[in-house]
């Protein structure tokens, strides 16, 4: 009798301790430190925490993320993985060819991501046919923001091609007012670059042009036309641009110094943080021309070893995708659920519309993804873009130049 | 016992930096020349493919900018801070008063970091807010001075940030070979007649040459790493105007997920540190033989 209770003890302690043992453990790596991302991955901890896990917080500043990747190519050189890193685009496939990414397509089926998710972006975050990443978010690129005092006083209506734009800066020049506020540094440069392509060009040349890097688009007259574009634009920028951080430049839109600026939808969160009203002090349309260019930030699931880190790498994308944290997470950092039925009543109009456009250009094939944030093509050929880009926009280079050069660079970073 | 001790300890105690020196420094070039040979992107991988990486390199319009930067601001930085750091020394040398708290004044921008010299003088050069801003709010409307905005002058506008931080430590190695010069022979020179501008020019100067050999190489290396300064005073910018080597290198190894790139850019920098050195070396070594 003794013996059989001390053996149920045992095996009860036994079974607790695995119980213990198999509590979801999960570390993420990423680099959301500053004030409003922050707070964003607070919500997500809390989530983790209430359905019984521990989160084990690795965040890595500095560089836009290049901090965060070199410490993740130390960890999975050691063979040291952590759950679930940041990463996107063409970076999760680049992983996955290294053989360290998980399967979490039981999740993802369970939950029934490819229902709710967009097809282009549910085609990121899949390798090979199985799912190996969560998406958080749908930022769009291209947006032109707008001060709607400056607009009004100079009877001008938001620009629906660039021949309009054209026109309207032109207008706003005489008045004495810069067309277009813009900070010279070579990501900002590239953001411009292809929210001009997409415009003039349409869906199909961008997306045979940046994604499958076509040759002969590459080469087009078309894209001499988009370098002529830039070269008009870099007329209406003032001469003090260069270096200039975006958010100086969204405060020159605020202040009445400038008129538009071309920018993604974080540009959101300073205009809100300064309490101007959307529609009324500032307006948000997209660039001329149609399309959506989207830039998806999402997590990559890593293979870790353990019961309690794997059930702690499904519960952390299962969370992800849920409603709940889709809606809180993307209302704290001015984006858009990437997930499609997410009820949209506490966010403002801007993403109404980006939200609406969304689904529209889904259904025409124009929903693209963003090549100069990373969405479009692996970092040493978007580099190579945005080289001759920067440089084209810098200097007094021709566009038959560029576009040659354009060419030569693709061929080279390959 | 202890004669074994005598001879041996030194060799002990110096043994583990040796050994972390030939593995930190000298294998991670071999590793580094052996990537470079390699396709390796985002992780390195370790199958030669030849000299691919260096074709890409040479064929890249950002590195000839690169480089061309670098033996434009390398040429300029070297050669200004040599000329101001003597300027300087010889009017320090006249036997002032205050010349301690003068010393000091020019010798600590050497104190600063680059990144603090770089961020100060981004804001300085700047021509909405820094010196061109300020002398046209004087009432000169027409003064231009926008370097730092214009890709066809943005390196020198780093020249100038550099030279700013250098030239002080130059003038502090100067003064002390002008120090060095035995005094004896000057005031020989004078009891002679002989205008001042030419004992400095035939006799202390001529005398100085080794102290212009370390000044020389200090500064050469101090402009071959070049990185910071670039980084934070322009990123790189206008475009990639003022990109130096080290920049380049650090956007394919870290940005870019180009490690082959980055390596074989690394092997041409080291090739030019060598050009460099090799000489120095060789002329340091001789030397002692004679």
């Amino acid at each position: 009798m003794k013996k059989s209770v001390f053996a149920a003890a045992v095996v009860a302690s036994l079974v607790a301790s695995n119980a213990v043992k198999a509590e979801p453990q999960a570390e993420v790596l990423h680099w959301w430190t500053s004030g409003g991302e922050a707070k964003s991955v607070a919500v997500l901890q809390k989530e983790f925490a209430d359905n019984g896990g521990t989160w084990t917080d690795m965040p890595v500043a500095g560089g836009g993320g290049d901090a965060a990747m070199t410490a993740l190519r130390a960890r999975v050189l050691s063979g040291n993985a952590p759950t679930a890193v940041q990463l996107k685009g063409p970076a999760i496939a680049e992983w996955y060819e290294e053989g360290v990414l998980a399967d979490i397509s039981d999740v993802a089926e369970a939950q029934g991501w490819a229902d709710v998710l967009p097809a282009s972006i549910a085609g990121h975050m899949k390798c090979e046919g199985t799912w190996c990443a969560a998406p958080v978010n749908v930022h769009r690129i291209d947006w032109i923001w707008a001060n709607a005092d400056i607009l009004k006083a100079n009877d001008i209506a938001m620009p629906n091609t660039w021949a309009e734009f054209n026109t309207a800066a032109d207008t706003l020049m005489a008045a004495g007012i810069i067309p277009l506020a813009h900070g010279g540094q070579a990501w900002q440069d590239a953001t411009v670059f292809e929210a001009v392509a997409l415009g003039l060009g349409g869906a199909d040349f961008f997306q045979k042009a940046f994604v499958d890097l076509d040759m002969d688009t590459l080469k087009s007259d078309q894209m001499v036309e988009v370098f002529d574009q830039m070269r008009k634009l870099r007329g209406y920028v003032d001469g003090n641009f260069s270096g200039r951080d975006w958010n100086l430049a969204t405060a020159m839109v605020m202040n009445g110094e400038a008129a538009f600026q071309i920018m993604g939808d974080w540009a959101k969160g300073e205009f809100l943080a300064a309490g101007k009203v959307p529609g009324e002090d500032f307006l948000c349309v997209s660039t001329p021309g149609d399309g959506f260019l989207y830039s998806v930030d999402s997590f990559a699931m890593f293979n870790v070893d353990g019961d309690d880190k794997q059930s702690g790498q499904k519960l952390l994308a299962e969370l992800i995708v849920g409603k709940s944290f889709q809606k809180v997470f993307n209302l704290n950092k001015g984006s858009i659920p990437a997930r499609t039925d997410v009820a949209l009543d506490e966010f403002d109009s801007c993403a109404h519309t980006s939200a609406a456009d969304m689904a529209s250009s889904n259904k025409e094939g124009s929903l693209l993804p963003s090549y100069a944030h990373g969405m479009a093509l692996r970092g040493a050929q978007a580099g190579a873009i945005t080289d001759v880009v920067t440089a084209h926009f810098n200097s007094d280079m021709s566009s038959a130049e560029a576009v040659q050069m354009l060419a030569d660079a693709i061929a080279n970073s390959m | 016992m202890t004669e074994w001790l005598e001879r041996h300890v030194p060799k002990m105690v110096l043994a583990p930096s040796f050994v972390a020196v030939l593995i930190f420094v000298y294998g991670f070039i071999i590793w580094t020349g052996w990537v470079s040979l390699t396709r390796s992107k985002l992780m390195p991988k370790y199958e030669i493919k030849g000299v691919i990486q260096y074709e890409r390199l040479f064929a890249s319009p950002r590195w000839d900018t690169a480089m061309d930067n670098l033996f434009i601001f390398g040429g300029l930085f070297i050669g200004i801070s040599l000329i101001l750091g003597l300027f300087l020394a010889i009017l320090l040398d006249q036997k002032i008063r205050a010349e301690g708290v003068l010393r000091t004044i020019y010798l600590y921008p050497m104190a600063l970091s680059m990144i603090v010299t770089g961020t100060a003088w981004k804001w300085i050069m700047n021509p909405g807010l820094g010196i061109e801003a300020t002398v046209r709010n004087w009432g000169f409307e027409s003064f231009t001075f926008n370097w730092i905005t214009d890709p066809k002058m943005a390196i020198y506008a780093v020249v100038i940030a550099a030279v700013w931080q250098a030239s002080g430590f130059v003038m502090a190695l100067f003064l002390a070979g002008l120090r060095s010069v035995d005094e004896e022979i000057i005031k020989a020179a004078q009891v002679d007649g002989i205008p001042t501008w030419r004992i400095y020019s035939a006799i202390i100067i001529p005398s100085m040459a080794p102290i212009f050999l370390s000044a020389f190489i200090v500064l050469a290396h101090l402009a071959i790493k070049s990185f910071d300064l670039v980084i934070a005073l322009t990123g790189g910018g206008p475009g990639y105007a003022t990109d130096l080597p080290a920049t380049y290198m650090y956007a394919m190894a870290f940005s870019r997920g180009d490690i082959g790139q980055a390596a074989s850019s690394a092997m041409v920098m080291m090739g030019v540190v060598f050009t460099i050195v090799v000489p120095y070396l060789y002329s340091e070594l001789r030397a002692k033989h004679d």
